[in-house]
C-alpha cells in the first residue's frame, strides 16, 4: 500500500499566524480508496490543516504534494480545479432550493436553442437521482427543498456532489459533531460509500469513536503538532480514544475524579 | 459517552434503505400545489376580483379590467424586478423614485436639449443601468444592507429631481414632451393602447416581462445562482457562484425596470411631474411579498410578484369604482401585506427545517 504515490501528502508542512505556531511539522499522506482519519481537540490545529490542504491558506514551511507533485495552492478555486473539495459542515446547501438545484449550484448543465443556452433541467435531475442513488438514497421527489432533509442526508447531497463533479480528495470538516447518534451513523455510511468509489477521504473530527469504524488511518493532531499516525490495526479504539483525550492527562483527571468520589468513573 | 457509533454494514452490502421519508414517495398535485410560493396570491386575487366583480357593476367589464390591469402593469413591471432582487437577497428603495428619474432624464434630455426621443430612451436606459450598478457596487464593496445604502440612493434622487428640475425648468415638472421628434413612434411603443377597450400596452410589457423573469428563474443559470446567492450567498460562493456580479446584475435590473415604467408614464403623460414615483418603492415590495417573495431572500416567484401587482391594481380601481375615499387604498395595502408576511413565515419554516 505504501509504495502507491499518494492523492494528497504533506511533508513537514508548517504554518505561523504572526508569532503563533497553528501547525508545525505536519507530514500525512491520502490514498485513494482509503479514510484517513485528522483528529484533534479544539485548538489543534485541524482547522489550519485542512485550509492548507483546500487552498485557504498557504503553508509557510514544508512540502504539499498533489500526486507526487509539489504544489502552492493560490486560492480555494485553484485546489478543486486539482480534484480536491471541501464539504463545510453548516455551509454545503442552500435550505430553501431543491435537491437538484442545490447539486448543480454553479456547475448547472445546460442545452442551447439557437442562441439561447438553458438548464437541462431533466439532465440535472437524472444524474441527481442517479448520483444520490449510488450514495444509497433514494431521492422521489427531485424539487424537494434541501431543508427538508435530514442533516445527514445533507451531508450526502454536498459528498456525492464534490464526487460527481471529479474530487478525487474529499475533505470533510466535522460532518458529524452537529448530529445525533443516528445521523452521525448514516455519515459514517457516505463515508464508507464514498472510499468504496475509490475517492481518498480526509474526515476530520473530533470524535475517536466516529473515526473509529470508518478510518483506514488516523492522524491525531495536537497543539499543532502531530502526536502520531497510525495504520487501521496498529491502535485500539481505547488507545485511540486515550490518545486523543491527551493519554497520560486522562489517567490522571480519571484517579483524581476516582480519589474525590470514592467510586469509579463512568466510562 | 453515549454518542458511540458503528456502520452497520460491511462495504459492499446492499445500499441502506432509503432514508427519504416513505409518505413523501408520492408527491401529489396538491403538494406541489402548496409549494409554489405564489398559490396564496393566487387565491387572494380571485377573492379580491370576485369581491368587486359582485359589488360594483364596471369592474367585471372589458372596460373595468382596461382600468385595473393598467394600474397593475405600472405597479407590476418593477414589481418582478424587485422580486428577482429579493429572492437574491436584497432591497432597492430607490426604484419608486428611480421611475420620476428616469423620465424627468428623458424629459430633459429631449425638451432641453432637443435630442430624439429615442436616443433619450436609450441614455435614460444607461442612466438606469448606472445607478443600478452603483447600488449594487456599494452593497457588495460596503456589505451594508441594502435597505440602508438604497434608501440614501433614494433620497439623493428625490433631490436631485426636484431641485435639478427646478433649476432648469423654473416649475416641478417638464412638459411639452409630445412636440419632440419621435414621439409618436416611442408613444405607440411604451405608452398606446390596444383594442377597442383601450387596453394599455404596457400590459403586454407586464406580461412578456413576467415571462421572462419566470424563465430565467426556473430554467436559466442565473436564475439557480439567484436563488443561491439569497438562500446562503456563502454556500453558493464556496461552490463557485460569481456572488458579486449576480447582485449587482439584480441591482441594474431593478432601475432598469423602474426606468421602463418611468419611460412609459412619461410618455403617456407628455409630462413628468419632478415628485413622481416616490413611495412606489414600497407597493412594488408589497406586491413581491404578496407573491411569495421571502424578506430574508433565497424564495419566491416573478409570477408572485405580478399576481401581487394585479391585487394591488385591483384593490386601488375596485376601491375607487365603489365610491369609497381612495385613501383606503393604503389600509388595505397594510392589511394584505401582512397577511402575506404571516402566511409566508409558514411557508418558510415548513419548507427551511421541518425535520432538522
Amino acid at each position: 500500500m505504501n509504495d502507491k504515490v499518494p492523492l494528497l501528502e504533506t511533508r513537514e508542512v508548517s504554518k505561523y499566524f504572526g508569532n503563533v505556531i497553528a501547525l508545525k511539522d505536519v507530514s500525512v499522506s491520502v490514498f485513494d480508496g482509503q479514510v484517513t482519519c485528522v483528529l484533534g481537540d479544539n485548538g489543534a490545529g485541524k482547522s489550519t490543516f485542512i485550509k492548507i490542504l483546500s487552498g485557504v491558506h498557504v503553508h509557510d514551511e514544508g512540502e504539499l504534494l498533489v500526486e507526487g507533485e509539489p504544489t502552492h495552492f493560490r486560492s480555494p478555486r485553484d485546489a478543486r480545479d486539482r480534484g480536491i473539495a471541501t464539504v463545510y459542515q453548516d455551509l454545503a446547501t442552500v435550505p430553501l432550493m431543491s435537491i437538484w438545484r442545490n447539486f448543480f449550484l454553479g456547475s448547472e448543465p445546460t442545452k442551447s436553442f439557437g442562441p439561447v443556452n438553458m438548464v437541462d433541467v431533466k439532465l440535472a435531475q437524472r444524474i441527481m437521482h442517479d448520483e444520490m442513488g449510488k450514495m444509497g438514497i433514494d431521492v422521489r421527489d427531485p424539487d424537494q427543498p434541501v431543508g427538508t432533509l435530514s442533516g445527514g442526508e445533507r451531508q450526502a447531497v454536498a459528498i456525492s456532489r464534490a464526487i460527481y463533479f471529479g474530487a478525487k480528495v474529499l475533505i470533510l470538516d466535522e460532518p458529524t459533531s452537529a448530529l445525533g447518534v443516528k445521523q452521525s451513523g448514516i455519515v459514517l455510511r457516505y463515508i464508507a460509500q464514498a472510499r468504496e468509489r475509490g475517492v481518498g477521504v480526509i474526515f476530520i473530527t473530533h470524535n475517536p469513536h466516529h473515526a473509529y469504524p470508518v478510518g483506514d488511518r488516523f492522524v491525531i493532531l495536537n497543539r499543532g503538532k502531530l502526536l502520531g499516525k497510525w495504520e487501521r490495526g496498529e491502535i485500539s479504539r481505547d488507545e485511540l480514544v486515550k490518545m486523543m483525550a491527551g493519554g497520560a492527562e486522562l489517567d490522571q483527571l480519571t484517579h483524581e475524579l476516582e480519589q474525590a468520589i470514592e467510586r469509579p468513573a463512568a466510562g | 459517552m453515549s454518542n458511540q457509533v458503528t456502520v452497520a454494514e460491511p462495504p459492499g452490502a446492499p445500499p441502506p434503505t432509503s432514508v427519504v421519508d416513505d409518505r413523501l414517495a408520492q408527491v401529489s398535485f396538491v403538494t406541489k400545489l402548496l409549494r409554489r410560493p405564489e398559490l396564496g396570491a393566487a387565491l387572494a386575487a380571485l377573492v379580491v376580483f370576485l369581491f368587486f366583480a359582485l359589488t360594483t357593476d364596471q369592474f367585471g367589464t372589458l372596460d373595468g379590467a382596461a382600468n385595473w390591469t393598467d394600474v397593475a402593469s405600472t405597479l407590476g413591471i418593477p414589481a418582478v424586478a424587485v422580486a428577482l432582487l429579493m429572492i437574491g437577497g436584497e432591497f432597492d428603495l430607490s426604484a419608486g423614485v428611480m421611475t420620476g428619474s428616469a423620465g424627468l432624464v428623458m424629459g430633459l434630455l429631449a425638451t432641453e436639449l432637443d435630442m430624439n426621443i429615442w436616443f433619450a430612451i436609450v441614455l435614460t436606459f444607461v442612466f438606469a443601468a448606472a445607478i443600478g450598478f452603483i447600488n449594487g457596487m456599494m452593497v457588495v464593496k460596503t456589505k451594508l444592507p441594502s435597505f440602508i445604502v438604497t434608501l440614501a440612493t433614494f433620497f439623493i434622487l428625490q433631490g436631485v429631481n426636484l431641485g435639478v428640475t427646478k433649476e432648469i425648468t423654473g416649475s416641478v415638472r417638464v412638459a411639452g414632451l409630445s412636440e419632440v421628434s419621435g414621439y409618436e413612434t416611442a408613444f405607440d411603443i411604451f405608452g398606446g393602447s390596444f383594442s377597442t377597450y383601450d387596453f394599455r400596452i404596457t400590459v403586454i410589457w407586464w406580461i412578456a416581462i413576467t415571462i421572462l423573469a419566470t424563465w430565467v428563474l426556473a430554467r436559466t443559470r442565473v436564475g439557480n445562482w439567484i436563488f443561491g446567492v439569497g438562500g446562503d450567498a456563502t454556500a453558493a460562493r464556496n461552490v463557485g457562484v460569481p456572488v458579486p456580479r449576480v447582485k449587482i446584475g439584480l441591482f441594474m435590473t431593478t432601475s432598469i425596470a423602474a426606468a421602463l415604467v418611468g419611460i412609459m408614464i412619461a410618455l403617456r403623460l407628455a409630462s413628468v411631474q419632478a415628485s413622481q414615483g416616490v413611495g412606489e418603492e414600497f407597493q412594488y415590495i408589497i406586491a413581491a411579498v404578496v407573491g411569495g417573495c421571502l424578506l430574508t431572500g433565497g424564495y419566491g416567484s416573478a409570477i408572485g410578484a405580478a399576481i401581487g401587482a394585479l391585487i394591488i391594481g385591483m384593490a386601488f380601481i375596485g376601491i375607487s369604482f365603489s365610491g369609497w375615499d381612495t385613501d383606503w387604498r393604503f389600509l388595505f395595502l397594510g392589511v394584505i401585506l401582512l397577511l402575506a408576511v404571516l402566511v409566508n413565515n409558514l411557508v418558510r419554516r415548513s419548507a427551511e427545517g421541518a425535520r432538522k
